[in-house]
């Protein structure tokens, strides 16, 4: 039984490839792409890059993670043809290509039985570096607040300091996970919790908060108007070309960038 | 048997004898490269962690109080506290659960019974570590959170998880070390009128005493190096906790929460982590193996 399933799984594979093959060479298209880095970026890549294979089934993408500092690194290091980070490139890190393939919110969530909906950002702000530490100081039933937050060198908790924090470190008394679902899950298990996720990892069981009256959303998001929002980036070393020139047109063309939507994020333009 | 070897030696002499020398050759690479294995992480590691080691130094990587890569400041002694917690309240439930089953196991509980309880503990052994750490993650973290006016992430949380997951190793450890107690021990024991406690309390646990503190060191060993469970359910904060119900983070929780993002710097001390742990775990091997040696039973 399983010898025979593993024949006609191999007969099927040696089928497409040989289909690749015929079609790859009426195609103008053929070669491979590898990206690498942030890992929030990497499950919008997986899918832009399913889609743009089906259309050109001789090219082949290789999706990695490795963070968004790795992402950049590949992208220098020419280790990667497309690096992937989730956070703007620090001044030393300039000097590549950047490409926005599209923005991403963060929201500020809390379990649904919270009373609180709305924070003013100096609000988070004071919560995550814990000179709040009851909810009481923000306008909430008593309890002390526990803060959940992603660990040192994430995509998202960089955006989060670099837009949130500024200068001021996350107390180092908050709890540390190191995954978006993590995080959720603390929080849809705890009511007196308050942590930040990808406004696409906002499910049922947590509750995001509107930051400055506003809402995240992607209309608020492309508008400016919510301000906790990050740019997802295609990093390259020189000026693309050929097959990754292709990818990031198909990506920023209408069709690209309306599965940028359907996947939870906000579209470039 | 005795009777068919000579005659296969016989029949295909040279034949046999060449086989042999292969065979040897062949386990003898299959040791190398397993003993090699070992030699190329140490070094690797130790390489890796080397250079943050000369910048920072030794000392002050080890008893340094404050974790934080964004600045560059590398010190790991929350984490070093970190894991000794975790690993005594482990020890303290995975021991105090697992001696006294090892106990009733070895001398008290009827035959099949004792057969099917062993086998119930071994499945404890073959539970991925994930599935522990789910389980507490969404049973224990919320009722620790309802006992005590922490988040539920903590000390005790981690402790009793990495107790139940050590319970294989102590009990079947333990458990040979009482049996492999000579039976004239025990027959002298009981010939002389003393009860089955007062034999295991009087003879046997004092005879089978450095098997037994082996078998607790290669347990905290073992949680010791345990670290997808923790990550879940410790909290993971770097700094010294106060209480049973605060949270903490290990040595490897350490790596394991920043590796995917670290770089450079960063990268370095977290190998440099690793390498401090791999002296723990190290030392602890080396100490359970000269506790077995010193005095063997009988």
């Amino acid at each position: 039984m399983a010898s025979k399933f593993i024949g006609i799984t191999t007969a099927a594979l040696l089928l497409v490839s040989g289909c690749a093959r015929t079609i790859d060479e009426k195609s103008a298209l053929a070669g491979s792409i590898t990206v690498a880095g942030s890992t929030s970026v990497q499950p919008i890549s997986e899918v832009l890059a399913e889609h743009f294979t089906l259309t050109h089934p001789g090219v082949r993408i290789n999706v990695q993670g490795g963070g968004s500092s790795g992402g950049i690194k590949a992208a220098r290091e020419l280790a990667a043809d497309l690096g992937a980070s989730s956070r703007p490139l620090k001044p030393e890190e300039k000097g590549l290509h950047e490409f926005i393939i599209a923005w991403d919110g963060i929201a500020v969530i809390v379990h649904p039985t919270s009373p609180l909906r709305s924070l003013s950002l100096d609000e988070v702000k004071a919560v995550f570096a814990g000179s709040v530490v009851n909810w009481r100081g923000i306008g909430g039933p008593e309890g002390t607040i526990m803060v959940v937050t992603r660990e040192e060198g994430s995509g998202t908790r960089g955006a989060f300091e670099e837009i949130v924090m500024g200068k001021d470190p996350i107390t180092d008394r908050a709890i540390v996970l190191n995954s978006t679902g993590a995080v959720a899950a603390a929080v849809a298990g705890d009511p007196l919790a308050i942590g930040y996720v990808s406004l696409a990892a906002v499910r049922p069981g947590i509750a995001a908060l509107s930051i400055d009256g506003v809402m995240p959303s992607a209309e608020a998001i492309a508008s400016g108007r919510y301000r906790i929002a990050r740019p997802f980036l295609y990093l390259t070393a020189a000026a693309p070309e050929g097959v990754v020139r292709a990818f990031l047109d198909f990506i920023l063309s209408p069709e690209g960038q309306a599965i940028v939507e359907r996947e939870g994020l906000v579209p470039v333009n | 048997m005795a009777a068919v070897e000579p005659r296969a030696s016989q029949s295909s002499g040279r034949g046999a004898r060449h086989a042999e020398v292969v065979a040897k050759i062949l386990l003898a690479a299959s040791a190398t490269l397993a003993a090699g294995g070992i030699l190329v992480i140490t070094l690797f590691v130790a390489a890796s962690g080397w250079p943050l080691l000369q910048q920072t130094g030794w000392w002050a990587f080890v008893s340094g109080r404050v974790w934080s890569p964004g600045t560059g400041v590398f010190g790991i002694l929350p984490m070093i506290a970190g894991s000794v917690l975790v690993t005594l309240g482990a020890l303290v439930f995975g021991c105090g659960l697992g001696l006294p089953a090892a106990i009733y196991l070895a001398e008290f509980a009827p035959r099949r019974l004792a057969g099917a309880v062993r086998q119930g503990v071994q499945l404890l052994a073959g539970i991925p570590s994930v599935v522990y750490g789910f389980y507490a993650l969404t049973v224990l973290v919320p009722l620790i959170r309802r006992v005590s006016s922490g988040s539920g992430y903590s000390v005790l949380t981690g402790g009793i998880v990495l107790g139940v997951m050590i319970l294989p190793t102590v009990v079947s450890l333990s458990e040979d070390a009482i049996a492999g107690v000579p039976a004239e021990h025990r027959l002298g024991a009981l010939a002389l009128g003393a009860t089955r406690w007062q034999t295991m309390v009087r003879v046997l646990l004092p005879a089978a005493r450095s098997g037994l503190v082996a078998a607790i060191i290669l347990a905290a060993g073992r949680a010791v190096g345990e670290t997808m469970a923790v990550i879940m359910v410790t909290g993971n904060v770097a700094r010294f906790p106060s209480s049973l119900f605060d949270p903490v983070r290990t040595l490897t929780g350490n790596i394991a929460l920043e590796m995917a993002y670290a770089a450079g710097e960063h990268q370095e001390a977290l190998f440099a982590t690793g390498l401090v742990l791999f002296l723990f775990t190290m030392s602890l091997n080396l100490l359970a193996r000269a506790a077995g040696r010193r005095k063997r039973p009988g």
